[in-house]
Protein backbone atom coordinates (compact mmCIF):
# COMPACT_ATOMS: atom_id res chain seq x y z
CA UNK A 1 0.00 0.00 0.00
CA UNK A 2 1.35 3.41 -0.82
CA UNK A 3 -0.01 6.46 0.86
CA UNK A 4 0.70 9.96 -0.45
CA UNK A 5 0.40 12.79 2.25
CA UNK A 6 -0.05 16.26 1.31
CA UNK A 7 1.28 18.92 3.67
CA UNK A 8 2.47 22.87 3.26
CA UNK A 9 3.89 24.38 6.66
CA UNK A 10 1.93 27.77 5.94
CA UNK A 11 -1.54 27.18 5.81
CA UNK A 12 -3.65 28.29 2.70
CA UNK A 13 -1.48 27.38 0.15
CA UNK A 14 -4.01 24.95 -1.49
CA UNK A 15 -3.75 21.17 0.28
CA UNK A 16 -7.02 20.40 -0.06
CA UNK A 17 -7.94 21.77 -3.41
CA UNK A 18 -5.45 19.89 -5.04
CA UNK A 19 -5.75 16.82 -3.13
CA UNK A 20 -9.73 17.14 -4.21
CA UNK A 21 -8.31 17.58 -7.75
CA UNK A 22 -6.12 14.27 -7.39
CA UNK A 23 -9.04 12.52 -5.86
CA UNK A 24 -11.18 13.30 -9.26
CA UNK A 25 -8.56 11.47 -11.50
CA UNK A 26 -6.58 9.09 -8.85
CA UNK A 27 -7.93 5.85 -9.77
CA UNK A 28 -8.93 3.34 -6.98
CA UNK A 29 -7.87 5.25 -3.54
CA UNK A 30 -8.80 5.37 -0.29
CA UNK A 31 -9.22 9.27 0.99
CA UNK A 32 -7.97 10.69 4.18
CA UNK A 33 -8.37 14.03 6.04
CA UNK A 34 -6.23 13.90 8.33
CA UNK A 35 -6.61 17.82 9.13
CA UNK A 36 -8.89 17.14 12.34
CA UNK A 37 -8.14 20.50 13.45
CA UNK A 38 -9.75 22.03 10.66
CA UNK A 39 -10.84 19.43 8.37
CA UNK A 40 -12.25 20.86 5.09
CA UNK A 41 -11.92 18.05 2.56
CA UNK A 42 -15.79 17.20 3.47
CA UNK A 43 -16.74 19.98 2.13
CA UNK A 44 -16.21 19.03 -1.48
CA UNK A 45 -16.52 15.29 -1.06
CA UNK A 46 -20.00 15.68 0.67
CA UNK A 47 -19.81 12.49 2.62
CA UNK A 48 -22.12 9.75 2.98
CA UNK A 49 -21.31 8.64 6.59
CA UNK A 50 -21.66 4.90 7.13
CA UNK A 51 -19.98 4.68 10.46
CA UNK A 52 -19.76 7.17 13.01
CA UNK A 53 -17.29 6.95 16.25
CA UNK A 54 -16.42 8.90 19.50
CA UNK A 55 -13.33 9.52 19.73
CA UNK A 56 -11.96 9.48 23.46
CA UNK A 57 -8.67 10.62 24.73
CA UNK A 58 -7.01 12.14 27.82
CA UNK A 59 -8.40 13.10 30.91
CA UNK A 60 -9.55 16.40 32.76
CA UNK A 61 -9.19 16.48 36.50
CA UNK A 62 -12.39 17.82 38.51
CA UNK A 63 -12.74 18.71 41.91
CA UNK A 64 -15.30 17.02 44.43
CA UNK A 65 -15.76 20.10 46.68
CA UNK A 66 -17.40 17.99 48.93
CA UNK A 67 -14.63 15.94 49.79
CA UNK A 68 -12.30 18.62 48.99
CA UNK A 69 -10.62 19.75 52.66
CA UNK A 70 -8.83 22.95 50.98
CA UNK A 71 -5.52 21.34 51.96
CA UNK A 72 -3.60 22.98 48.92
CA UNK A 73 -1.61 20.27 47.62
CA UNK A 74 -3.18 20.06 44.51
CA UNK A 75 -2.40 23.62 43.69
CA UNK A 76 0.73 23.49 45.00
CA UNK A 77 2.05 20.67 42.52
CA UNK A 78 0.16 21.80 39.21
CA UNK A 79 2.43 23.16 37.11
CA UNK A 80 -0.68 24.54 34.50
CA UNK A 81 -2.25 27.01 37.34
CA UNK A 82 -5.25 25.59 36.48
CA UNK A 83 -6.91 25.11 39.81
CA UNK A 84 -8.50 28.67 41.02
CA UNK A 85 -8.60 29.50 44.83
CA UNK A 86 -12.12 27.78 44.98
CA UNK A 87 -10.37 24.65 44.17
CA UNK A 88 -12.30 24.63 40.46
CA UNK A 89 -10.46 23.01 37.52
CA UNK A 90 -10.64 25.19 34.37
CA UNK A 91 -10.54 22.15 32.45
CA UNK A 92 -8.91 24.51 29.46
CA UNK A 93 -5.55 25.16 31.16
CA UNK A 94 -5.51 21.40 32.98
CA UNK A 95 -2.99 19.26 30.84
CA UNK A 96 -4.46 15.94 32.25
CA UNK A 97 -0.93 14.82 33.57
CA UNK A 98 -3.43 12.89 36.54
CA UNK A 99 -0.75 14.17 39.31
CA UNK A 100 -3.37 16.42 41.77
CA UNK A 101 -5.67 13.31 41.40
CA UNK A 102 -2.54 10.40 42.13
CA UNK A 103 -1.53 13.25 44.92
CA UNK A 104 -5.07 14.18 46.89
CA UNK A 105 -4.99 12.76 50.40
CA UNK A 106 -8.76 13.26 50.30
CA UNK A 107 -9.46 11.42 47.49
CA UNK A 108 -11.37 14.03 46.20
CA UNK A 109 -9.97 14.55 42.69
CA UNK A 110 -11.99 12.66 39.57
CA UNK A 111 -10.15 12.29 36.29
CA UNK A 112 -12.79 11.08 33.38
CA UNK A 113 -11.74 10.34 30.33
CA UNK A 114 -12.33 12.90 27.94
CA UNK A 115 -14.36 12.75 24.26
CA UNK A 116 -12.68 14.86 22.62
CA UNK A 117 -14.28 14.60 18.68
CA UNK A 118 -15.37 12.42 16.50
CA UNK A 119 -14.40 9.70 13.26
CA UNK A 120 -16.31 8.68 10.64
CA UNK A 121 -16.19 5.83 7.96
CA UNK A 122 -17.88 7.53 4.27
CA UNK A 123 -18.22 6.97 0.69
CA UNK A 124 -17.78 9.54 -1.20
CA UNK A 125 -18.48 10.01 -5.29
CA UNK A 126 -14.67 9.44 -5.54
CA UNK A 127 -14.34 6.60 -3.36
CA UNK A 128 -14.48 5.75 0.18
CA UNK A 129 -13.18 8.17 3.02
CA UNK A 130 -11.60 8.51 6.40
CA UNK A 131 -12.04 11.62 8.21
CA UNK A 132 -12.76 13.39 11.53
CA UNK A 133 -14.13 16.23 13.73
CA UNK A 134 -11.72 17.14 16.60
CA UNK A 135 -13.60 19.36 19.24
CA UNK A 136 -13.18 22.96 19.54
CA UNK A 137 -10.03 23.66 22.07
CA UNK A 138 -9.39 19.99 21.96
CA UNK A 139 -6.01 18.41 23.08
CA UNK A 140 -5.02 14.81 21.48
CA UNK A 141 -4.78 16.17 17.59
CA UNK A 142 -1.59 13.77 17.16
CA UNK A 143 -3.45 10.67 18.62
CA UNK A 144 -6.77 11.33 16.33
CA UNK A 145 -4.42 11.92 13.21
CA UNK A 146 -2.56 8.51 13.90
CA UNK A 147 -6.21 7.03 13.95
CA UNK A 148 -7.93 8.12 11.03
CA UNK A 149 -4.95 7.40 9.35
CA UNK A 150 -5.10 3.32 10.40
CA UNK A 151 -8.66 4.06 9.53
CA UNK A 152 -8.09 5.07 6.02
CA UNK A 153 -5.32 2.39 5.58
CA UNK A 154 -8.26 -0.18 7.11
CA UNK A 155 -10.78 0.80 4.50
CA UNK A 156 -8.23 0.56 1.86
CA UNK A 157 -7.58 -3.19 2.57
CA UNK A 158 -10.99 -3.99 2.58
CA UNK A 159 -11.73 -2.42 -0.83
CA UNK A 160 -8.53 -4.12 -2.29
CA UNK A 161 -7.24 -0.74 -2.97
CA UNK A 162 -3.60 0.07 -3.15
CA UNK A 163 -3.26 3.91 -2.48
CA UNK A 164 -4.30 6.30 0.33
CA UNK A 165 -4.30 9.95 -0.25
CA UNK A 166 -4.04 11.79 3.01
CA UNK A 167 -4.62 15.83 3.37
CA UNK A 168 -2.33 16.79 5.85
CA UNK A 169 -2.50 19.84 8.78
CA UNK A 170 -0.45 22.50 8.02
CA UNK A 171 2.35 23.39 10.90
CA UNK A 172 5.45 21.23 11.67
CA UNK A 173 4.02 20.19 15.41
CA UNK A 174 2.28 17.34 16.90
CA UNK A 175 -0.79 16.66 14.18
CA UNK A 176 2.08 17.21 11.25
CA UNK A 177 4.37 14.81 13.25
CA UNK A 178 1.29 11.89 13.06
CA UNK A 179 0.68 12.40 9.87
CA UNK A 180 3.76 11.92 7.62
CA UNK A 181 5.13 8.86 10.09
CA UNK A 182 5.24 5.71 7.73
CA UNK A 183 4.16 7.57 4.66
CA UNK A 184 5.45 6.40 1.03
CA UNK A 185 5.95 9.94 0.27
CA UNK A 186 4.88 13.48 1.29
CA UNK A 187 4.05 15.86 -1.69
CA UNK A 188 4.69 19.79 0.00
CA UNK A 189 2.34 22.32 -1.92
CA UNK A 190 4.41 25.48 -1.33
CA UNK A 191 3.01 29.59 -2.49
CA UNK A 192 6.28 31.41 -4.58
CA UNK A 193 5.94 34.24 -1.24
CA UNK A 194 8.69 34.98 1.24
CA UNK A 195 6.68 33.01 3.97
CA UNK A 196 6.12 30.17 1.69
CA UNK A 197 9.62 29.59 0.84
CA UNK A 198 10.41 29.96 4.53
CA UNK A 199 7.61 27.35 5.83
CA UNK A 200 8.56 25.20 2.91
CA UNK A 201 12.42 24.89 4.51
CA UNK A 202 10.89 23.86 7.90
CA UNK A 203 8.88 21.21 6.52
CA UNK A 204 11.03 20.06 4.70
CA UNK A 205 13.88 19.79 7.33
CA UNK A 206 10.96 17.84 9.07
CA UNK A 207 10.21 15.56 6.47
CA UNK A 208 14.56 15.07 6.45
CA UNK A 209 14.14 14.87 10.49
CA UNK A 210 11.88 11.42 9.91
CA UNK A 211 13.68 10.29 7.08
CA UNK A 212 10.42 10.69 4.49
CA UNK A 213 10.89 11.27 1.18
CA UNK A 214 9.28 14.21 -0.38
CA UNK A 215 8.20 15.89 -3.65
CA UNK A 216 7.44 19.84 -4.52
CA UNK A 217 4.52 21.36 -6.10
CA UNK A 218 4.45 25.24 -6.21
CA UNK A 219 0.83 26.63 -6.33
CA UNK A 220 0.04 30.00 -7.87
CA UNK A 221 3.57 30.21 -9.34
CA UNK A 222 2.92 33.07 -11.01
CA UNK A 223 2.42 35.60 -8.69
CA UNK A 224 6.14 35.38 -8.41
CA UNK A 225 7.75 33.40 -10.51
CA UNK A 226 11.68 34.01 -9.56
CA UNK A 227 10.56 32.95 -6.02
CA UNK A 228 8.82 30.17 -7.39
CA UNK A 229 12.40 28.92 -9.46
CA UNK A 230 14.24 29.49 -6.21
CA UNK A 231 12.33 27.51 -4.53
CA UNK A 232 12.40 24.95 -7.01
CA UNK A 233 16.26 25.33 -6.99
CA UNK A 234 16.24 25.14 -3.38
CA UNK A 235 14.37 21.34 -3.17
CA UNK A 236 16.20 20.36 -6.14
CA UNK A 237 19.72 20.54 -4.05
CA UNK A 238 17.97 18.82 -1.21
CA UNK A 239 16.79 15.65 -2.78
CA UNK A 240 13.16 16.86 -3.00
CA UNK A 241 11.93 15.91 -6.05
CA UNK A 242 9.83 18.84 -8.16
CA UNK A 243 6.64 17.73 -9.73
CA UNK A 244 5.83 21.44 -11.12
CA UNK A 245 3.57 24.36 -11.27
CA UNK A 246 0.40 25.10 -10.89
CA UNK A 247 -0.72 28.62 -11.94
CA UNK A 248 -2.71 30.93 -9.75
CA UNK A 249 -6.50 30.27 -11.17
CA UNK A 250 -9.68 31.92 -9.36
CA UNK A 251 -11.28 28.73 -10.62
CA UNK A 252 -10.34 27.14 -7.45
CA UNK A 253 -12.14 29.17 -5.79
CA UNK A 254 -15.17 29.05 -8.21
CA UNK A 255 -15.43 24.97 -7.63
CA UNK A 256 -15.01 24.88 -3.55
CA UNK A 257 -18.08 27.76 -3.84
CA UNK A 258 -20.13 24.84 -5.69
CA UNK A 259 -18.20 21.85 -3.58
CA UNK A 260 -16.47 20.47 -6.67
CA UNK A 261 -13.26 19.37 -7.73
CA UNK A 262 -11.55 21.64 -9.79
CA UNK A 263 -11.44 18.80 -12.37
CA UNK A 264 -15.20 18.31 -12.08
CA UNK A 265 -15.49 22.37 -12.18
CA UNK A 266 -13.79 23.38 -15.77
CA UNK A 267 -11.68 20.38 -16.67
CA UNK A 268 -9.80 22.83 -19.54
CA UNK A 269 -9.25 25.28 -16.94
CA UNK A 270 -5.18 25.92 -16.34
CA UNK A 271 -5.80 24.84 -12.52
CA UNK A 272 -7.49 21.93 -13.51
CA UNK A 273 -4.88 21.40 -16.20
CA UNK A 274 -1.81 22.09 -13.62
CA UNK A 275 -3.83 19.58 -10.93
CA UNK A 276 -3.80 16.84 -13.78
CA UNK A 277 0.20 17.24 -14.84
CA UNK A 278 1.16 17.04 -11.09
CA UNK A 279 -0.66 14.21 -10.29
CA UNK A 280 0.70 12.40 -13.03
CA UNK A 281 4.13 12.78 -12.08
CA UNK A 282 3.23 12.53 -8.45
CA UNK A 283 1.95 8.62 -9.70
CA UNK A 284 5.14 7.87 -11.72
CA UNK A 285 7.03 8.71 -8.39
CA UNK A 286 5.22 6.77 -6.40
CA UNK A 287 5.61 3.97 -8.92
CA UNK A 288 1.96 3.13 -9.66
CA UNK B 1 -4.54 45.82 25.66
CA UNK B 2 -4.08 42.26 24.26
CA UNK B 3 -5.22 41.44 20.94
CA UNK B 4 -4.92 38.07 19.27
CA UNK B 5 -5.21 38.21 15.24
CA UNK B 6 -6.46 34.20 15.05
CA UNK B 7 -8.30 32.81 11.52
CA UNK B 8 -9.25 28.95 11.70
CA UNK B 9 -8.24 28.36 8.54
CA UNK B 10 -4.21 29.39 7.49
CA UNK B 11 -3.47 31.34 4.63
CA UNK B 12 -6.31 34.00 4.89
CA UNK B 13 -4.14 36.88 6.20
CA UNK B 14 -3.35 36.88 9.78
CA UNK B 15 0.38 37.68 9.29
CA UNK B 16 -0.60 40.37 6.84
CA UNK B 17 -3.26 42.03 9.59
CA UNK B 18 -1.55 41.97 12.55
CA UNK B 19 1.78 43.64 10.58
CA UNK B 20 0.01 45.91 9.38
CA UNK B 21 -1.48 46.73 12.56
CA UNK B 22 1.26 46.87 14.30
CA UNK B 23 3.29 48.88 12.00
CA UNK B 24 0.57 51.28 11.46
CA UNK B 25 -0.01 52.14 14.85
CA UNK B 26 3.93 53.09 15.58
CA UNK B 27 6.42 53.05 18.38
CA UNK B 28 5.20 51.52 21.93
CA UNK B 29 3.53 48.82 20.09
CA UNK B 30 4.18 44.78 20.96
CA UNK B 31 4.13 42.25 18.21
CA UNK B 32 4.18 38.65 19.37
CA UNK B 33 4.57 35.60 16.81
CA UNK B 34 3.03 33.01 18.20
CA UNK B 35 2.79 30.53 15.02
CA UNK B 36 5.95 29.36 16.72
CA UNK B 37 5.45 26.34 13.94
CA UNK B 38 5.84 28.76 11.13
CA UNK B 39 6.58 31.87 12.40
CA UNK B 40 6.39 34.41 9.46
CA UNK B 41 5.88 37.80 11.08
CA UNK B 42 9.86 38.87 11.36
CA UNK B 43 9.80 38.58 7.59
CA UNK B 44 8.08 41.90 6.96
CA UNK B 45 8.95 43.43 10.16
CA UNK B 46 12.59 42.43 10.03
CA UNK B 47 13.45 43.33 13.15
CA UNK B 48 16.91 44.06 14.36
CA UNK B 49 17.15 40.98 17.23
CA UNK B 50 18.67 41.77 20.33
CA UNK B 51 18.24 38.25 22.25
CA UNK B 52 18.33 35.02 21.42
CA UNK B 53 16.96 32.35 24.42
CA UNK B 54 16.75 28.61 24.07
CA UNK B 55 13.35 27.26 25.71
CA UNK B 56 13.78 23.78 27.33
CA UNK B 57 11.03 22.03 29.42
CA UNK B 58 12.04 19.90 32.15
CA UNK B 59 11.71 16.21 31.64
CA UNK B 60 12.56 13.37 33.69
CA UNK B 61 16.20 12.01 34.59
CA UNK B 62 16.60 8.90 36.50
CA UNK B 63 19.43 7.95 39.13
CA UNK B 64 19.81 4.02 38.80
CA UNK B 65 21.95 4.14 41.65
CA UNK B 66 18.98 5.24 43.67
CA UNK B 67 16.09 3.50 41.93
CA UNK B 68 14.30 0.97 43.82
CA UNK B 69 12.19 0.20 40.31
CA UNK B 70 9.01 0.63 42.83
CA UNK B 71 7.54 1.45 39.71
CA UNK B 72 5.35 4.71 41.20
CA UNK B 73 6.71 6.92 38.28
CA UNK B 74 5.57 4.63 35.58
CA UNK B 75 2.40 4.48 37.78
CA UNK B 76 1.93 8.25 37.84
CA UNK B 77 2.65 9.16 34.27
CA UNK B 78 -0.68 9.65 31.62
CA UNK B 79 1.55 10.30 28.95
CA UNK B 80 3.82 6.63 29.09
CA UNK B 81 6.71 8.94 28.99
CA UNK B 82 8.58 6.86 31.35
CA UNK B 83 8.80 2.87 31.53
CA UNK B 84 10.18 0.46 34.39
CA UNK B 85 11.85 -2.59 32.21
CA UNK B 86 13.21 -5.23 33.75
CA UNK B 87 16.34 -3.93 35.74
CA UNK B 88 15.71 -0.37 34.15
CA UNK B 89 13.83 2.75 33.48
CA UNK B 90 13.08 4.13 30.34
CA UNK B 91 12.32 7.92 29.87
CA UNK B 92 11.17 8.71 26.73
CA UNK B 93 11.94 12.49 26.24
CA UNK B 94 9.77 13.39 23.25
CA UNK B 95 6.67 11.97 25.16
CA UNK B 96 7.13 14.42 28.42
CA UNK B 97 4.59 16.64 29.30
CA UNK B 98 6.71 18.06 31.97
CA UNK B 99 4.22 17.73 34.75
CA UNK B 100 6.75 16.51 37.25
CA UNK B 101 5.11 13.59 38.62
CA UNK B 102 7.20 11.26 38.34
CA UNK B 103 9.95 13.32 40.23
CA UNK B 104 7.43 13.95 43.11
CA UNK B 105 6.49 10.11 43.83
CA UNK B 106 9.74 8.68 43.59
CA UNK B 107 10.06 7.63 46.73
CA UNK B 108 13.72 6.94 46.45
CA UNK B 109 14.79 10.36 45.06
CA UNK B 110 16.22 9.10 42.11
CA UNK B 111 14.38 11.16 39.60
CA UNK B 112 15.74 14.64 38.52
CA UNK B 113 14.93 17.08 35.92
CA UNK B 114 17.18 17.95 32.47
CA UNK B 115 15.92 19.98 29.48
CA UNK B 116 14.81 19.04 26.32
CA UNK B 117 14.75 21.71 23.78
CA UNK B 118 11.55 23.31 22.38
CA UNK B 119 12.77 25.68 20.40
CA UNK B 120 14.27 29.48 20.64
CA UNK B 121 12.64 32.73 21.13
CA UNK B 122 14.20 35.85 19.19
CA UNK B 123 13.45 39.47 20.51
CA UNK B 124 13.94 42.47 18.65
CA UNK B 125 13.01 45.83 17.52
CA UNK B 126 12.05 48.00 14.76
CA UNK B 127 11.05 52.05 14.90
CA UNK B 128 10.49 51.50 18.59
CA UNK B 129 8.17 48.66 17.96
CA UNK B 130 9.13 44.93 20.09
CA UNK B 131 9.17 42.26 18.59
CA UNK B 132 8.82 39.02 20.23
CA UNK B 133 8.96 35.02 18.25
CA UNK B 134 9.41 31.91 19.39
CA UNK B 135 10.66 29.41 16.67
CA UNK B 136 9.94 25.53 17.65
CA UNK B 137 12.84 23.61 17.00
CA UNK B 138 12.02 20.60 13.86
CA UNK B 139 10.90 17.78 15.47
CA UNK B 140 9.57 18.97 18.62
CA UNK B 141 6.03 18.16 18.95
CA UNK B 142 4.70 20.52 21.97
CA UNK B 143 3.90 24.34 20.36
CA UNK B 144 1.63 25.13 23.64
CA UNK B 145 4.44 25.46 25.89
CA UNK B 146 7.00 27.83 23.87
CA UNK B 147 3.75 29.44 23.21
CA UNK B 148 3.02 30.69 26.75
CA UNK B 149 7.24 31.15 26.58
CA UNK B 150 6.22 33.89 23.90
CA UNK B 151 3.47 35.33 26.41
CA UNK B 152 5.25 36.13 29.25
CA UNK B 153 6.98 38.86 27.23
CA UNK B 154 4.04 40.66 27.17
CA UNK B 155 4.35 44.04 29.02
CA UNK B 156 1.68 44.95 31.02
CA UNK B 157 0.28 48.78 29.76
CA UNK B 158 0.95 48.29 26.02
CA UNK B 159 -0.85 47.34 23.36
CA UNK B 160 0.08 43.62 22.27
CA UNK B 161 -0.47 42.14 19.04
CA UNK B 162 -0.40 38.32 18.88
CA UNK B 163 0.03 36.74 15.56
CA UNK B 164 -2.12 33.35 16.38
CA UNK B 165 -1.39 29.63 14.63
CA UNK B 166 -4.10 28.54 12.43
CA UNK B 167 -6.45 25.90 13.87
CA UNK B 168 -8.55 25.75 16.79
CA UNK B 169 -6.95 23.17 18.96
CA UNK B 170 -4.25 23.88 22.06
CA UNK B 171 -1.85 25.92 20.30
CA UNK B 172 -4.47 28.39 19.13
CA UNK B 173 -5.85 28.34 22.86
CA UNK B 174 -2.59 28.97 23.91
CA UNK B 175 -2.24 32.24 21.77
CA UNK B 176 -5.45 33.43 22.48
CA UNK B 177 -6.18 32.60 26.06
CA UNK B 178 -6.16 35.86 28.40
CA UNK B 179 -6.59 38.12 25.39
CA UNK B 180 -8.99 40.97 25.80
CA UNK B 181 -9.76 41.31 22.07
CA UNK B 182 -9.82 38.20 18.73
CA UNK B 183 -9.67 39.67 15.97
CA UNK B 184 -10.31 37.02 13.05
CA UNK B 185 -9.44 37.11 9.61
CA UNK B 186 -10.95 34.81 7.20
CA UNK B 187 -11.70 34.72 3.56
CA UNK B 188 -15.15 34.62 2.12
CA UNK B 189 -14.82 30.97 0.78
CA UNK B 190 -16.44 27.61 1.95
CA UNK B 191 -12.84 26.44 3.89
CA UNK B 192 -12.83 29.78 5.41
CA UNK B 193 -16.40 29.80 6.64
CA UNK B 194 -16.28 26.40 8.14
CA UNK B 195 -13.18 27.29 9.97
CA UNK B 196 -14.27 30.49 11.01
CA UNK B 197 -17.09 28.92 12.90
CA UNK B 198 -14.56 26.49 14.45
CA UNK B 199 -12.49 29.64 15.25
CA UNK B 200 -15.47 31.89 16.29
CA UNK B 201 -16.80 28.73 18.53
CA UNK B 202 -13.24 28.70 20.51
CA UNK B 203 -13.33 32.66 20.91
CA UNK B 204 -16.57 32.48 22.45
CA UNK B 205 -15.53 29.52 24.48
CA UNK B 206 -13.52 31.47 26.17
CA UNK B 207 -15.60 34.37 26.47
CA UNK B 208 -13.37 37.09 24.66
CA UNK B 209 -14.93 40.02 22.15
CA UNK B 210 -13.95 39.32 19.09
CA UNK B 211 -14.59 41.02 15.16
CA UNK B 212 -14.14 40.11 12.21
CA UNK B 213 -11.76 41.15 9.07
CA UNK B 214 -12.57 39.39 5.12
CA UNK B 215 -9.69 39.08 3.57
CA UNK B 216 -9.82 38.72 -0.44
CA UNK B 217 -13.38 40.26 0.36
CA UNK B 218 -14.74 39.36 -3.24
CA UNK B 219 -13.68 36.17 -4.06
CA UNK B 220 -16.32 33.49 -2.87
CA UNK B 221 -19.51 34.09 -1.97
CA UNK B 222 -21.53 36.07 0.68
CA UNK B 223 -22.29 33.23 3.46
CA UNK B 224 -19.37 34.70 5.65
CA UNK B 225 -21.21 37.87 5.37
CA UNK B 226 -24.62 36.42 6.27
CA UNK B 227 -22.41 34.21 9.45
CA UNK B 228 -21.13 36.96 10.64
CA UNK B 229 -24.69 38.79 10.75
CA UNK B 230 -26.36 36.23 12.59
CA UNK B 231 -23.53 35.69 14.85
CA UNK B 232 -23.64 39.47 15.60
CA UNK B 233 -19.99 39.95 14.90
CA UNK B 234 -18.51 43.19 13.53
CA UNK B 235 -16.67 42.92 9.83
CA UNK B 236 -13.87 46.00 10.89
CA UNK B 237 -12.37 45.50 7.26
CA UNK B 238 -12.58 44.43 4.06
CA UNK B 239 -9.63 43.95 1.95
CA UNK B 240 -10.83 43.33 -2.43
CA UNK B 241 -8.34 40.47 -3.95
CA UNK B 242 -5.68 42.77 -5.74
CA UNK B 243 -2.54 41.25 -7.44
CA UNK B 244 -0.84 44.30 -6.16
CA UNK B 245 -1.47 43.44 -2.82
CA UNK B 246 -0.47 39.94 -3.40
CA UNK B 247 2.74 40.46 -5.26
CA UNK B 248 4.25 42.97 -2.39
CA UNK B 249 2.82 40.59 -0.22
CA UNK B 250 4.95 37.18 -2.27
CA UNK B 251 8.15 39.81 -2.00
CA UNK B 252 8.18 40.45 1.89
CA UNK B 253 6.84 43.87 1.74
CA UNK B 254 4.02 45.56 3.68
CA UNK B 255 1.07 46.49 2.55
CA UNK B 256 1.16 50.18 4.38
CA UNK B 257 5.10 50.76 3.05
CA UNK B 258 4.33 50.30 -0.62
CA UNK B 259 0.89 51.91 -0.06
CA UNK B 260 0.99 54.43 2.59
CA UNK B 261 -2.60 55.72 2.35
CA UNK B 262 -3.35 52.50 3.43
CA UNK B 263 -2.51 53.02 6.84
CA UNK B 264 -5.50 54.83 7.96
CA UNK B 265 -7.25 51.95 7.42
CA UNK B 266 -5.38 50.29 9.93
CA UNK B 267 -5.79 53.06 12.69
CA UNK B 268 -9.38 52.85 11.87
CA UNK B 269 -9.58 48.94 12.44
CA UNK B 270 -7.92 49.36 15.83
CA UNK B 271 -10.16 52.57 17.04
CA UNK B 272 -13.08 49.82 16.15
CA UNK B 273 -11.35 47.22 18.39
CA UNK B 274 -10.43 49.98 21.03
CA UNK B 275 -14.29 51.03 21.23
CA UNK B 276 -15.77 47.79 22.03
CA UNK B 277 -12.61 46.92 25.04
CA UNK B 278 -12.98 49.80 26.57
Amino acid sequence: MKELVIISGKGGTGKTSLLAGFAAVAKDKVLCDADVDAADLHLVMNPQIRERHDFQSGHTASIDQDKCTRCGLCRDVCRWDSIDEDFVVDPIACEGCGVCCYLCPEKAIDFPLNTCGEWFLSNTRFGPMAHASLGIAEENSGKLVTLIRQQGRKLAEENHMDLLLTDGPPGIGCPVIASIGGATALLIVAEPTVSGKHDMTRVAELAAFFKVPAMLCVNKFDLNPEQAGAMEDFAAARGIRVMGRIPYDPVFTKAMVQGLTVVEYDAGSPGAMGVKKIWEAVARGLEI
Amino acid sequence: MIISVASGKGGTGKTTVATNLAVSLGPGVQLLDCDVEEPNAHLFIQPVMEEVKTINTPVPQIDMQKCTLCGKCGEICQFKAIVVLGKTVMPFHELCHSCGGCMLVCPAGAVTEVGRELGVIERGHRDGLEFVHGRLRVGEAMSPPLIRKVREYTRRGSLTIIDAPPGTSCPVIASMKGADFVLLVTEPTPFGLHDLKLATGAVRMLGIPCGLVINRSDVGDDRVKAYARAQDIPVFMEIPFDRRIAEIYSRGHMIVEAMPERKAQFVNLYRQIEKIVS
